[in-house]
Protein backbone atom coordinates (compact mmCIF):
# COMPACT_ATOMS: atom_id res chain seq x y z
CA UNK A 1 0.00 0.00 0.00
CA UNK A 2 1.16 3.47 -1.15
CA UNK A 3 -0.64 6.53 0.31
CA UNK A 4 -1.06 9.07 -2.77
CA UNK A 5 0.06 12.14 -0.63
CA UNK A 6 -0.77 14.72 -3.65
CA UNK A 7 -4.70 13.43 -3.80
CA UNK A 8 -5.60 12.81 0.23
CA UNK A 9 -7.72 15.65 1.33
CA UNK A 10 -7.62 15.81 5.12
CA UNK A 11 -9.13 18.93 5.22
CA UNK A 12 -12.25 18.95 3.40
CA UNK A 13 -12.69 15.26 3.75
CA UNK A 14 -13.35 16.37 7.70
CA UNK A 15 -14.95 19.12 7.22
CA UNK A 16 -17.32 17.89 4.68
CA UNK A 17 -17.58 14.89 6.72
CA UNK A 18 -19.00 16.86 9.68
CA UNK A 19 -21.01 18.55 7.30
CA UNK A 20 -22.34 15.14 6.24
CA UNK A 21 -23.41 14.70 10.19
CA UNK A 22 -24.58 17.84 10.31
CA UNK A 23 -27.59 16.93 8.20
CA UNK A 24 -28.27 13.63 9.76
CA UNK A 25 -28.45 15.05 13.01
CA UNK A 26 -30.58 17.74 12.41
CA UNK A 27 -32.76 15.05 10.01
CA UNK A 28 -32.47 12.76 13.55
CA UNK A 29 -33.37 15.64 15.71
CA UNK A 30 -36.03 17.37 13.86
CA UNK A 31 -37.63 14.55 11.92
CA UNK A 32 -36.39 11.54 13.85
CA UNK A 33 -35.65 9.40 11.49
CA UNK A 34 -32.13 8.10 10.04
CA UNK A 35 -31.04 10.12 6.90
CA UNK A 36 -30.58 6.56 4.67
CA UNK A 37 -30.37 7.67 1.32
CA UNK A 38 -31.46 4.63 -0.16
CA UNK A 39 -34.34 3.46 1.98
CA UNK A 40 -35.75 7.43 2.03
CA UNK A 41 -35.68 6.87 -2.10
CA UNK A 42 -36.78 3.10 -1.41
CA UNK A 43 -39.76 4.37 0.27
CA UNK A 44 -40.92 6.05 -2.61
CA UNK A 45 -41.35 2.62 -4.07
CA UNK A 46 -44.09 1.55 -2.04
CA UNK A 47 -46.44 5.61 -1.71
CA UNK A 48 -48.28 5.47 1.70
CA UNK A 49 -50.45 8.70 2.29
CA UNK A 50 -48.72 11.26 4.89
CA UNK A 51 -44.96 9.11 3.81
CA UNK A 52 -44.15 10.99 0.86
CA UNK A 53 -43.56 14.36 1.07
CA UNK A 54 -40.68 14.09 3.56
CA UNK A 55 -38.83 11.59 1.37
CA UNK A 56 -39.51 13.70 -2.22
CA UNK A 57 -38.01 17.12 0.18
CA UNK A 58 -35.00 15.18 1.44
CA UNK A 59 -34.23 13.63 -2.16
CA UNK A 60 -34.89 17.13 -3.71
CA UNK A 61 -32.21 18.69 -1.34
CA UNK A 62 -29.24 16.17 -2.83
CA UNK A 63 -30.31 17.20 -6.46
CA UNK A 64 -30.73 21.04 -5.29
CA UNK A 65 -27.17 20.97 -3.35
CA UNK A 66 -25.13 20.99 -6.81
CA UNK A 67 -27.36 23.12 -8.93
CA UNK A 68 -27.04 26.05 -5.96
CA UNK A 69 -23.42 25.24 -5.84
CA UNK A 70 -22.82 25.70 -9.76
CA UNK A 71 -24.69 29.17 -9.51
CA UNK A 72 -22.67 30.62 -7.17
CA UNK A 73 -19.56 29.39 -7.85
CA UNK A 74 -17.12 26.55 -10.01
CA UNK A 75 -18.40 22.55 -8.91
CA UNK A 76 -15.31 20.50 -7.38
CA UNK A 77 -14.07 18.09 -9.51
CA UNK A 78 -16.28 15.08 -10.69
CA UNK A 79 -14.94 12.10 -12.49
CA UNK A 80 -16.66 9.56 -13.76
CA UNK A 81 -14.16 6.65 -15.37
CA UNK A 82 -16.51 3.79 -15.20
CA UNK A 83 -18.56 2.54 -19.23
CA UNK A 84 -21.85 3.28 -19.72
CA UNK A 85 -22.39 -1.04 -19.41
CA UNK A 86 -20.73 -0.53 -15.91
CA UNK A 87 -22.36 1.71 -14.54
CA UNK A 88 -25.75 0.14 -15.35
CA UNK A 89 -24.12 -2.91 -13.43
CA UNK A 90 -23.39 -1.12 -10.49
CA UNK A 91 -26.47 0.73 -10.51
CA UNK A 92 -28.78 -2.40 -10.40
CA UNK A 93 -26.25 -3.86 -7.69
CA UNK A 94 -26.58 -0.70 -5.40
CA UNK A 95 -29.98 -0.35 -5.98
CA UNK A 96 -30.89 -4.32 -5.02
CA UNK A 97 -28.05 -4.60 -2.51
CA UNK A 98 -28.80 -1.76 -0.69
CA UNK A 99 -32.90 -2.70 0.11
CA UNK A 100 -32.16 -6.71 0.81
CA UNK A 101 -29.22 -5.30 3.42
CA UNK A 102 -31.38 -2.15 4.41
CA UNK A 103 -28.96 0.58 4.14
CA UNK A 104 -26.35 2.21 2.73
CA UNK A 105 -22.98 4.57 3.03
CA UNK A 106 -25.21 6.98 5.18
CA UNK A 107 -28.15 4.81 6.93
CA UNK A 108 -25.88 2.00 8.12
CA UNK A 109 -22.08 3.80 7.27
CA UNK A 110 -22.94 7.43 9.04
CA UNK A 111 -26.24 6.99 10.77
CA UNK A 112 -25.70 3.57 11.91
CA UNK A 113 -22.43 3.53 13.28
CA UNK A 114 -22.65 6.90 14.73
CA UNK A 115 -25.61 4.79 16.94
CA UNK A 116 -22.91 2.07 17.63
CA UNK A 117 -25.63 -0.60 16.24
CA UNK A 118 -24.56 -3.97 15.77
CA UNK A 119 -26.50 -4.52 12.55
CA UNK A 120 -24.77 -0.96 10.82
CA UNK A 121 -21.28 -2.00 11.78
CA UNK A 122 -21.62 -5.34 10.15
CA UNK A 123 -23.35 -3.82 7.29
CA UNK A 124 -20.53 -1.95 6.91
CA UNK A 125 -17.91 -4.45 7.44
CA UNK A 126 -18.87 -6.30 5.04
CA UNK A 127 -19.97 -3.59 1.95
CA UNK A 128 -16.39 -2.15 2.56
CA UNK A 129 -14.68 -5.69 2.16
CA UNK A 130 -16.53 -5.87 -0.99
CA UNK A 131 -15.75 -2.72 -2.26
CA UNK A 132 -12.38 -3.20 -1.41
CA UNK A 133 -12.36 -6.64 -3.01
CA UNK A 134 -14.41 -5.83 -6.03
CA UNK A 135 -11.58 -2.43 -6.90
CA UNK A 136 -8.95 -4.71 -6.45
CA UNK A 137 -10.29 -7.68 -8.85
CA UNK A 138 -10.76 -4.99 -11.44
CA UNK A 139 -7.95 -2.92 -11.15
CA UNK A 140 -5.38 -5.28 -10.31
CA UNK A 141 -6.32 -8.76 -11.43
CA UNK A 142 -8.35 -8.19 -14.69
CA UNK A 143 -6.83 -4.79 -15.77
CA UNK A 144 -3.63 -4.57 -13.97
CA UNK B 1 -45.10 21.46 6.57
CA UNK B 2 -41.63 22.42 8.61
CA UNK B 3 -40.82 19.10 8.46
CA UNK B 4 -41.15 18.68 4.95
CA UNK B 5 -39.18 21.72 5.23
CA UNK B 6 -36.23 20.55 7.59
CA UNK B 7 -36.19 17.15 5.52
CA UNK B 8 -35.29 19.52 2.44
CA UNK B 9 -32.82 21.26 4.54
CA UNK B 10 -31.32 18.21 5.64
CA UNK B 11 -31.03 17.05 1.94
CA UNK B 12 -29.54 20.32 0.64
CA UNK B 13 -27.51 19.98 3.94
CA UNK B 14 -26.29 16.24 2.91
CA UNK B 15 -25.30 16.99 -0.61
CA UNK B 16 -23.44 20.12 0.28
CA UNK B 17 -21.20 18.07 2.25
CA UNK B 18 -20.76 15.36 -0.36
CA UNK B 19 -19.55 18.14 -2.51
CA UNK B 20 -17.18 19.45 0.18
CA UNK B 21 -15.38 15.82 1.20
CA UNK B 22 -15.14 14.85 -2.62
CA UNK B 23 -17.67 12.37 -2.13
CA UNK B 24 -19.84 13.29 -5.12
CA UNK B 25 -16.23 12.38 -7.26
CA UNK B 26 -16.32 8.64 -8.34
CA UNK B 27 -12.93 8.67 -8.86
CA UNK B 28 -12.02 9.99 -5.71
CA UNK B 29 -13.82 7.16 -3.73
CA UNK B 30 -12.38 4.35 -6.50
CA UNK B 31 -8.95 5.84 -4.99
CA UNK B 32 -10.25 5.13 -1.46
CA UNK B 33 -11.47 1.54 -2.22
CA UNK B 34 -8.33 0.64 -4.32
CA UNK B 35 -5.75 -0.41 -1.27
CA UNK B 36 -3.08 -2.03 -3.14
CA UNK B 37 -2.98 1.13 -5.71
CA UNK B 38 -2.12 4.73 -4.97
CA UNK B 39 -4.37 5.07 -1.79
CA UNK B 40 -6.53 7.94 -0.76
CA UNK B 41 -7.55 7.35 2.72
CA UNK B 42 -9.59 10.69 2.75
CA UNK B 43 -12.87 8.84 2.80
CA UNK B 44 -11.85 7.46 6.04
CA UNK B 45 -11.54 10.97 7.51
CA UNK B 46 -15.11 11.61 5.51
CA UNK B 47 -16.76 9.17 7.89
CA UNK B 48 -14.99 9.95 10.94
CA UNK B 49 -15.90 13.43 10.86
CA UNK B 50 -19.96 12.37 9.80
CA UNK B 51 -19.80 10.02 13.08
CA UNK B 52 -17.83 12.82 15.53
CA UNK B 53 -20.93 14.91 14.92
CA UNK B 54 -23.82 12.21 14.06
CA UNK B 55 -22.89 10.61 17.64
CA UNK B 56 -24.16 13.18 19.66
CA UNK B 57 -27.50 14.06 17.96
CA UNK B 58 -28.07 10.40 18.12
CA UNK B 59 -27.52 10.38 22.19
CA UNK B 60 -29.53 13.37 22.09
CA UNK B 61 -32.55 11.63 20.46
CA UNK B 62 -32.24 8.34 22.02
CA UNK B 63 -34.10 8.29 25.06
CA UNK B 64 -37.02 10.76 23.15
CA UNK B 65 -40.57 9.90 21.60
CA UNK B 66 -40.82 13.31 20.06
CA UNK B 67 -38.28 15.37 17.79
CA UNK B 68 -37.84 19.45 18.85
CA UNK B 69 -40.48 19.94 15.79
CA UNK B 70 -42.82 17.43 17.96
CA UNK B 71 -42.64 14.35 15.17
CA UNK B 72 -41.79 10.58 16.81
CA UNK B 73 -38.65 9.48 16.62
CA UNK B 74 -39.10 6.31 14.42
CA UNK B 75 -35.11 5.56 14.82
CA UNK B 76 -35.04 1.41 13.81
CA UNK B 77 -34.86 -0.95 16.70
CA UNK B 78 -33.88 -4.26 14.98
CA UNK B 79 -30.46 -5.31 16.28
CA UNK B 80 -30.57 -9.13 14.24
CA UNK B 81 -27.54 -9.82 12.16
CA UNK B 82 -28.58 -12.36 9.58
CA UNK B 83 -27.93 -13.56 5.98
CA UNK B 84 -29.77 -10.77 4.45
CA UNK B 85 -28.78 -7.87 5.90
CA UNK B 86 -25.23 -9.10 5.26
CA UNK B 87 -25.45 -10.43 1.60
CA UNK B 88 -27.55 -7.59 0.17
CA UNK B 89 -24.25 -5.68 2.14
CA UNK B 90 -21.97 -7.33 -0.01
CA UNK B 91 -23.68 -7.07 -3.33
CA UNK B 92 -24.01 -3.53 -2.59
CA UNK B 93 -20.45 -3.43 -2.00
CA UNK B 94 -19.70 -5.60 -5.39
CA UNK B 95 -21.80 -2.12 -7.26
CA UNK B 96 -20.23 0.29 -4.66
CA UNK B 97 -16.46 -0.83 -6.20
CA UNK B 98 -17.45 -1.12 -9.42
CA UNK B 99 -18.33 2.56 -10.02
CA UNK B 100 -17.71 4.23 -7.11
CA UNK B 101 -21.43 5.53 -6.43
CA UNK B 102 -23.29 5.08 -3.82
CA UNK B 103 -27.17 6.68 -3.61
CA UNK B 104 -26.50 9.61 -1.97
CA UNK B 105 -23.43 10.69 -4.42
CA UNK B 106 -25.72 9.37 -6.94
CA UNK B 107 -28.58 11.95 -6.66
CA UNK B 108 -25.68 15.19 -6.29
CA UNK B 109 -24.19 13.52 -9.57
CA UNK B 110 -27.84 13.60 -11.27
CA UNK B 111 -28.04 17.20 -9.51
CA UNK B 112 -25.13 18.05 -11.63
CA UNK B 113 -26.40 17.33 -14.95
CA UNK B 114 -24.00 14.53 -15.84
CA UNK B 115 -25.32 12.32 -18.38
CA UNK B 116 -23.16 8.78 -16.48
CA UNK B 117 -24.66 9.92 -13.19
CA UNK B 118 -28.26 9.60 -14.58
CA UNK B 119 -27.24 5.97 -16.32
CA UNK B 120 -26.14 4.99 -12.57
CA UNK B 121 -29.05 6.38 -10.90
CA UNK B 122 -32.05 5.23 -13.53
CA UNK B 123 -30.26 1.99 -13.12
CA UNK B 124 -30.40 2.05 -9.41
CA UNK B 125 -33.74 3.11 -9.72
CA UNK B 126 -34.35 -0.56 -11.38
CA UNK B 127 -32.57 -2.19 -8.71
CA UNK B 128 -34.99 -0.83 -6.44
CA UNK B 129 -37.53 -1.88 -9.03
CA UNK B 130 -36.04 -5.53 -9.13
CA UNK B 131 -36.54 -5.41 -5.27
CA UNK B 132 -40.25 -4.33 -5.34
CA UNK B 133 -41.21 -7.25 -7.47
CA UNK B 134 -39.46 -10.09 -5.55
CA UNK B 135 -40.64 -9.23 -3.05
CA UNK B 136 -44.39 -9.00 -3.74
CA UNK B 137 -44.01 -11.97 -5.18
CA UNK B 138 -42.80 -13.35 -2.04
CA UNK B 139 -45.55 -12.00 -0.39
CA UNK B 140 -48.28 -12.71 -2.85
CA UNK B 141 -47.20 -16.37 -3.53
CA UNK B 142 -46.48 -18.06 0.36
CA UNK B 143 -47.06 -21.45 -1.27
CA UNK B 144 -47.73 -24.07 -4.06
CA UNK B 145 -51.13 -22.63 -6.21
CA UNK B 146 -53.92 -24.89 -5.49
CA UNK B 147 -54.82 -27.77 -7.43
CA UNK B 148 -57.71 -27.74 -10.10
CA UNK B 149 -60.35 -30.71 -10.45
CA UNK B 150 -60.93 -31.44 -14.24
Amino acid sequence: MSIAWNAFTPASALIGGAIIGAAAALFAVLNGRIAGVSGILGGLARPQAGDLSWRIAFVAGLVAAPLVWAFLAALPEIRVDSSYPALVAAGLLVGIGTRYGGGCTSGHGVCGVSRASPRSIAATVAFMAAGFATVFVARHLIAP
Amino acid sequence: MMCTTASFAAGFVFGLGLLVAGMANPAKVLAFLDLAGAWDPSLALVMAGAIAVGAGAFAFVKDRTRTLLGAPVLLPSPRRIDTRLILGSLVFGVGWGLAGICPGPALVLAGTGSAKGLAFLAAMIAGNGVFEFLEKKKRVAPGPAPMRSS
